[in-house]
């Protein structure tokens, strides 16, 4: 299952990669919505997959899956949430103001 | 007692919230958040006081035991950053207070200050490493609103370049967060350290420390990863770019200092000496080199900060007690400076319109308190003695001698003449010469404006000039963070 979960998140990895390299802004953005996907399958995957137990500890269970992780990857999810928002409305504002989408416009001219 | 270091956390939440709901009445929000600074700056020094006599303060988030709960813990370390950080915080709002337009005011301006607040403080405050993720990116966020506060065209494009690099290093810092719950299987600091020692520092936790490491270079401006610095902090208005300046990249640094001093030192030859000062001496060089070739006031401050984020990460490389002594004094020195340089490029920007050094000029004829302000804060960050500068760059330089680290500290003496070199580029383009101002521009004051600076030049007058009670005082600091120990037992009260 770990194996699996690996080979997921390096193909998730790549594509993110892929989409970081595009020209176009709406690309990055989902570039780093996808990111945050990769990373957090990680997070959950390093912990090793449990299954058919609860992730609740009591003194005399004898299997539970670790709660810690899921935990920090519910509070990763909000943020990465978050950014995702913000980021949206900056890059229509930045649509708005320049008038185009293209990465290779939006590059600065080097006497500024 | 332990639980007023959750206060520099906790109040800028609260009066920032409450600040959101005043988003229309700007005269109010500004007396709130002045107050709410200048508590928090009383409060800093309260806590390093405190901490410097008490020992180190530890707060266990909702009652659960060390390494189980979140612990916020109060070392020499953290009360150092957290006054310099309220310091520099307090000295921005007051400078924001004259230059920020009164619709930029309405637009959320305090909330998003308080908090950033929240996030620069929290970050050196907390003992958990997912904490300080969660910090990291309360402080980011907040500084995304604050980049692109105004909304103007350069703003926006340059501060998206901005996002994306933190975004980036962001997931890269969960990444790193993942492999090392996967090898230790906590996330309390201070157990890492024990799990880490325990484990012996080989294979893939060397490569987790280079995985932090390069998270947070990312967020300090380390070469190679500090394009985006000089273009993004040219955007936004004086006071932020200044608040920045002086507080953003350190915190990247503190979390190098504080993770490569408490979980990753025990393979220095490796992590340390190897790669920490080759990184260290790339960042100084190519930073003023970047310096050097510019010719604008404010991104030549820019290109500065790289290359002084070398020194103290070269400090930090060095890893002897002086050396990393010379690293603390050198943030302290670097937070005060860097930030009064920052207003003085808002305060000549006030007066000529333009941070174009070819289009300025005089200004020492017709501003000379500004001038010499000035001069004293450049040759100060230049290192020139009795100010603060020289002693903080004589005790890294020596330390890399004593270990026979020649080459970084020949680069750290080089670097250090261009910096006197474009600060005296500065001083003769902007300050000496024809003036290039008119008659109006000339009769503008800036005596309210310097007002809140002064502080910030008096202190690195102090801070040159009472060197021994200070450098004796991080010498503490160092020795408490060289021996993390105490960091360990103090948390998990062995």
């Amino acid at each position: 299952m770990e194996l699996l979960m690996s080979i997921v998140i390096g193909i998730v990895f790549s594509v993110t990669i892929y989409l970081f390299m595009s020209k176009d802004l709406l690309r990055v953005v989902a570039a780093t919505l996808l990111l945050s996907h990769a990373v957090h399958l990680l997070l959950l995957t390093m912990s090793g997959l449990q299954r058919g137990a609860a992730p609740v500890l009591s003194f005399d269970a004898e299997a539970y899956t670790d709660p810690l992780p899921q935990a920090l990857v519910l509070t990763a999810i909000v943020i990465a949430f978050a950014v995702t928002a913000l980021l949206l409305v900056m890059s229509y504002r930045t649509y708005k103001v320049h008038k185009t989408d293209d990465l290779e416009e939006l590059r600065g001219s080097a006497d500024e | 007692m332990s639980n007023v270091i959750i206060l520099p956390v906790i109040i800028p939440f609260i009066i920032g919230a409450i600040l959101i709901l005043l988003y229309k009445r700007h005269t109010i929000q500004r007396v709130i958040s002045g107050i709410t600074m200048l508590a928090l700056l009383a409060l800093s020094v309260y806590l390093a006081i405190y901490v410097y006599q008490h020992g180190t303060l530890v707060l266990e988030v909702g009652d659960w035991e060390a390494p189980f709960g979140i612990v916020i813990v109060a070392d020499l370390l953290s009360t150092l950053m957290l006054l310099l950080s309220t310091l520099v915080g307090t000295v921005c709002l007051f400078f924001a207070f004259q230059t920020i337009a009164r619709d930029r005011e309405k637009q959320f301006f305090y909330p998003l200050y308080l908090f950033l607040m929240i996030g620069v403080n929290g970050s050196f405050l907390t003992g958990d490493l997912f904490n300080l993720f969660v910090f990291f990116e309360v402080m980011l966020i907040a500084s995304y609103g604050l980049i692109v506060h105004g909304g103007t065209g350069y703003q926006l494009r340059e501060s998206f370049k901005y996002v994306i690099i933190n975004i980036f290093a962001s997931a890269l810092f969960i990444v790193g967060i993942a492999w090392i719950y996967s090898i230790t299987g906590t996330m309390n600091m201070a157990h890492i350290a024990q799990r880490v020692s325990e484990l012996d520092q080989t294979g893939a936790l060397n490569i987790v420390a280079i995985m932090l490491f390069i998270v947070f270079a990312s967020k300090g401006a380390l070469f190679p990863l500090y394009f985006w610095l000089p273009k993004s902090y040219y955007g936004p208005p004086a006071a932020i770019a200044a608040l920045f300046g002086g507080l953003l990249t350190k915190v990247g640094i503190y979390a190098i200092i504080r993770t490569f001093t408490v979980i990753f030192n025990h393979d220095t030859g490796f992590t340390h000496k190897g790669l920490i000062v080759t990184v260290a001496g790339f960042t100084m060089l190519f930073g003023v080199l970047g310096a050097v070739s510019q010719f604008d006031f404010k991104r030549i401050l820019s290109y500065h900060i790289i290359s002084q984020v070398g020194y103290m990460v070269m400090g930090l490389g060095i890893f002897t007690p002086l050396a990393v002594a010379g690293a603390i004094y050198y943030i302290a020195h670097h937070m005060i400076v860097k930030t009064a340089l920052f207003l003085f490029a808002g305060a000549t920007q006030k007066i000529t319109g333009t941070t174009d050094l070819k289009k300025m000029g005089g200004l020492i004829g017709t501003h000379p308190w500004l001038a010499w302000l000035f001069f004293i804060t450049a040759i100060s960050l230049a290192g020139i003695p009795p100010l603060s500068g020289f002693f903080s760059k004589f005790p890294i330089i020596l330390a890399g001698f004593e270990e026979q680290q020649y080459v970084i500290s020949a680069v750290a003496l080089l670097v250090g003449l261009l910096t006197l070199f474009s600060m005296m580029k500065i001083f003769s383009y902007a300050f000496w010469g024809k003036q290039k101002h008119t008659a109006a521009q000339a009769k503008i004051p800036v005596g309210k404006l310097l007002l809140p600076i002064l502080p910030l030049v008096a202190l690195t007058i102090i801070l040159g000039f009472a060197a021994e009670p200070i450098f004796t005082y991080s010498m503490e600091v160092a020795e408490d963070i060289m021996n993390p120990t105490n960091y360990i037992e103090s948390v998990l009260k062995e």
